[in-house]
């Protein structure tokens, strides 16, 4: 028992044999006070642990950081074990429905108020659409130099089938002031340091977005409760905004007379230079823009990379394209590098915010090495580009064409 | 935790309670076998100081530490003990920077992430992460690699 109660001194006598003497330094630490060790999470397979694909790639296992490959991405609604997860903080690990309740609070409502699940299941409409949410930091493994961070490569993306209530509708309920201009969340996952007084990340949106159809507080995913991963039992879905805004484990919503000031919401975070810079540079905070809507994207998601096929056989491609809140008018395919395009077909969105099928049959004119690149272009007529976009210190809104390699033989 | 009621707080309190006396208890049962090693890959540790890493040496195969995946090499140790006792090795092995670079991830995490002092071993640290783990330079867009081939047959 001693020895447990001394951990912070037993780890430091240990430390100063095995590291100090090393350097023959002394070990200084700033510790906060107040850590209590948790209960030991002996199952790391996330196939177990959260349902996941064993071809999804695991970025990092505390948070748990995992993404999909392109392949994985074939189905219209992306089914929970091929969707991507991306925590900043631990997972909470009690959750109660019956008791878990949202309170809406903040500078700009005349009183807070305090709903049950239950009552936020009952009392409001409810509402289906099928919505991307894609990370801000998607792609960010391309930008050189690097950024720091999770070094995610196509697959922080999903369009899954979301079921919840409008926030507009709780934000009539409770009463908002006019000066209202922002909505920040807060949930109940843990921050890594495990300090109760930190927020892993506090994001959110401005009220415009709020108001939208489809910005939801979500309780179902695919017509199931949403996995625990991905916010059990009440998230916030703002499709088109970079994911981080769509918070998870939601229990609370602030209304701000200003930006929301929670974690992860102030520059370098979820922003990039308002202007363009070189690739490098220092950017100071007061540069920065937050990100909001994220830029037109496509993904090949058939044929997996690396087919070899027979001379003279076509080829059936499809995949999806999405372009933040704006649709995608059109997709092309090139097999020659970008010197020559050709359309695919495409499907209008089932709902605004849902990624559009793209389909197309090649044939190949000879023998050898192809690579098969998409682009997608929005309705302004702006495309993703076959370069990596604008550097920017965080890496975020790489949007550069997804491209896929094929042998003929 | 200002937002849960007085009653919540002090179930939780009770529950935390007991998951420090379960803590206690299996640090003591495995205590004997192996005193404080390095968790598992990914199992959730108390981010309370450095853990301790005695004994690495007999884990390194092929130049990489195979419990965190860490390249072996001159401040191994410092990394481990002071890196992944609140994250991952992964979110390390994963980013590259030069040391300038790093030095700019440790101070964001002292200032916003609870990273304690590193001391005289900060310069250690840096030294081994601007070597094992610098950028590498790939071009605008790098040629396609590790394509896994296979017949396709429709």
């Amino acid at each position: 028992m001693k020895k447990s109660f001394n951990r912070r001194k037993f780890i430091k006598n240990a430390s100063l044999g095995s590291m100090a003497a090393l350097l023959g330094a002394e070990i200084v630490y700033a510790l906060p006070d107040g850590y209590t060790p948790l209960a030991l999470q002996q199952n790391q397979d996330p196939g177990k642990l959260f349902g996941k694909h064993k071809e999804m790639r695991v970025l990092n296992d505390l948070p748990w950081n995992i993404e999909a490959q392109a392949h994985l991405l074939d189905d219209s609604v992306t089914p929970a074990a091929k969707m991507f997860i991306r925590n900043n903080g631990l997972i909470p690990e009690e959750i109660n429905p019956e008791t878990w309740t949202l309170t809406i609070k903040g500078e700009s409502v005349p009183q807070e108020k305090t709903y049950s699940l239950e009552t936020l299941k009952s009392q409001f409409p409810t509402h289906t659409y099928q919505l991307v949410l894609e990370c801000g930091g998607n792609g960010r493994s391309e930008y050189y130099p690097p950024a720091k961070g999770n070094q995610w490569t196509i697959g922080a993306v999903s369009c899954a089938s979301w079921t919840g209530i409008r926030l507009r509708d709780v934000l009539r309920d409770v009463g908002i002031n006019e000066d209202a201009v922002y909505i920040g969340y807060y949930g109940a996952d843990t921050h890594l340091s495990r300090d109760p007084d930190k927020n892993p990340i506090s994001r959110g949106i401005p009220l415009n977005k709020a108001m939208e159809d489809q910005t939801l507080l979500a309780f179902a995913m695919n017509g199931e409760d949403i996995p625990v991963a991905h916010g059990h039992p009440l998230r916030l879905i703002a499709s088109g905004f970079p994911a981080s805004a769509s918070g998870k484990w939601i229990h609370t919503l602030s209304i701000r007379n200003k930006i929301h000031d929670g974690e992860k919401m102030s520059p370098p975070s979820y922003s990039v230079p308002c202007e363009p810079v070189e690739p490098g540079i220092e950017v100071p905070n007061e540069d920065m823009c937050i990100i909001e809507n994220m830029p037109v994207k496509s993904l090949i998601t058939y044929p997996k990379s690396g087919a070899l096929i027979g001379a003279g056989q076509p080829l059936s491609i499809r995949g999806h394209a999405w372009a933040g809140a704006k649709k995608v008018q059109t997709v092309d395919y090139s097999i020659d590098f970008g010197a020559t395009w050709k359309s695919c077909s495409l499907q209008e969105p089932v709902n605004p915010f849902a990624w559009q099928r793209f389909e197309a049959t090649i044939s190949f004119p000879e023998k050898g090495y192809y690579e098969v690149w998409a682009k997608a272009t929005d309705t302004d007529g702006i495309s993703q580009p076959m370069l990596t976009p604008g550097w920017n210190p965080k890496g975020y809104l790489n949007n550069a064409c997804h491209r896929i390699a094929i042998k003929i033989s | 935790m200002q937002h849960l009621p007085t009653n919540l707080r002090l179930l939780m309190g009770a529950g935390l309670l007991i998951l420090v006396l379960i803590g206690i208890g299996v640090y003591f049962q495995t205590e004997q076998s192996e005193t404080d090693t390095i968790p598992k890959d990914g199992e959730i540790r108390n981010a309370v100081a450095p853990l301790q890493v005695d004994g690495i040496e007999s884990q390194v195969k092929n130049g990489i530490h195979e419990p965190t995946g860490f390249i072996a090499g001159e401040g191994l140790s410092l990394v481990i003990a002071h890196c992944t006792a609140c994250h991952s090795a992964k979110l390390v092995t994963q980013n590259r920077a030069d040391r300038e670079g790093w030095e700019k991830m440790i101070r964001w995490m002292q200032r916003t992430q609870n990273l304690w002092d590193l001391g005289e071993q900060e310069a250690a640290i840096l030294d081994y992460l601007s070597e094992n783990y610098a950028p590498v330079q790939t071009g605008r867009r790098p040629p396609l690699t590790n394509i896994d081939w296979y017949e396709l047959k429709e």
